[in-house]
């Protein structure tokens, strides 16, 4: 299944890995900043709510 | 609707609860395609494209490397248009989807400069050389390093948002540059436009151009990376807006102890 890259293998891959490495990185750090900000909104605005 | 009207309706987004709203009735149709569009395009030309007879296979690195590069640029158009709502219209959306969209277009720069470096240690002989193109691309770079370090620097957000919307200005000349450095010197070893140029796409003029056969999937690329970023921005300014009342909510708490 694995295409033959002949001399350029390294070339191809590292370019591949690097560029997925930093795509799948973006995602996951912006997912994980927005659960922990709404997190904390909601318990900001729950004990205001509470608070009156 | 008349068009005034449809353009004045557009301002409704300028309110952060319709923003949240909207956005996150449609976030999931943006991951998902982008997502489809991404791995189609990807697999498609990493494994079902045959090599270039000058490149070898290092032409599979073109789809990454154009979509990224070309979304470096539009980024920073992007963060220009909603920088100039800010400074003309004060809407916080706007200049929070600036400070959101950054990172993402960090995240470009350095995919384009990369993938161009290792590509270029081959085909060049060098990781790097003071091209136009590629200067001024790793100038748009520490433009927007510079941006990021600025909203982070200043602690009044409303300051934040007029000096970085002023340097979003300055550095839109070097977003402009990135893509037609190419056309004004035309020397160094970066290449002119071979894909996103009109008269490759109509076949009206006789330069190289990108062949059928790499064109498509490259295509399905750009648009995935297109939806990657619309998704991004959309969900990273969501985030913005939740910063920013949390802010004003600890404000109004303090005040109130």
């Amino acid at each position: 299944m694995m295409p033959d890259l002949g001399k350029y293998a390294d070339t191809v891959l590292s370019a591949y890995a690097a560029s997925l490495l930093l795509l799948v990185a973006l995602v996951v750090f912006s997912i994980l900043r927005g659960r922990k900000v709404r997190a904390e909104m909601e318990k900001v605005e729950q004990r205001m709510t509470r608070n009156g | 609707m008349s068009i005034a009207s449809k353009a004045n309706s557009l301002w409704e987004y300028a309110n952060p609860k319709k923003f949240l709203t909207t956005t996150e009735r449609v976030l999931p149709f943006f991951w998902v395609s982008s997502a489809a569009f991404l791995v189609v395009g990807l697999v498609w030309g990493f494994f079902f494209t045959p090599d270039d007879y000058k490149q070898g296979s290092t032409v599979k690195i073109i789809y990454l490397h154009v979509p990224s590069a070309l979304m470096a640029i539009n980024c920073w158009i992007m963060m220009l248009a909603t920088s100039l709502v800010w400074l003309v219209r004060r809407h916080h959306v706007s200049a929070l989807a600036a400070r959101a969209a950054a990172p993402v277009g960090i995240v470009m720069t350095l995919i384009a400069l990369a993938t161009g470096a290792i590509w270029g240690q081959p085909m060049w002989g060098t990781w790097w050389a003071w091209d136009p193109r590629l200067t001024s691309f790793l100038i748009l770079f520490l433009f927007y390093l510079g941006y990021v370090a600025l909203w982070e620097a200043i602690e009044d957000p409303d300051t934040a948002a007029d000096l970085t919307s002023v340097l979003c200005l300055v550095g839109s000349v070097f977003a402009f540059l990135s893509r037609y450095a190419v056309n004004f010197w035309n020397q160094g070893l970066h290449q002119g436009a071979s894909v996103m140029r009109a008269g490759a796409i109509t076949g009206t003029d006789t330069e190289e151009k990108v062949s059928n056969i790499f064109f498509y999937p490259l295509l399905l690329c750009i648009v995935g990376f297109v939806l990657l970023f619309i998704a991004l921005v959309f969900y990273r300014t969501g985030t913005e807006i939740r910063a920013r009342r949390i802010k004003a909510l600890l404000a109004r708490e303090r005040v109130n102890a």
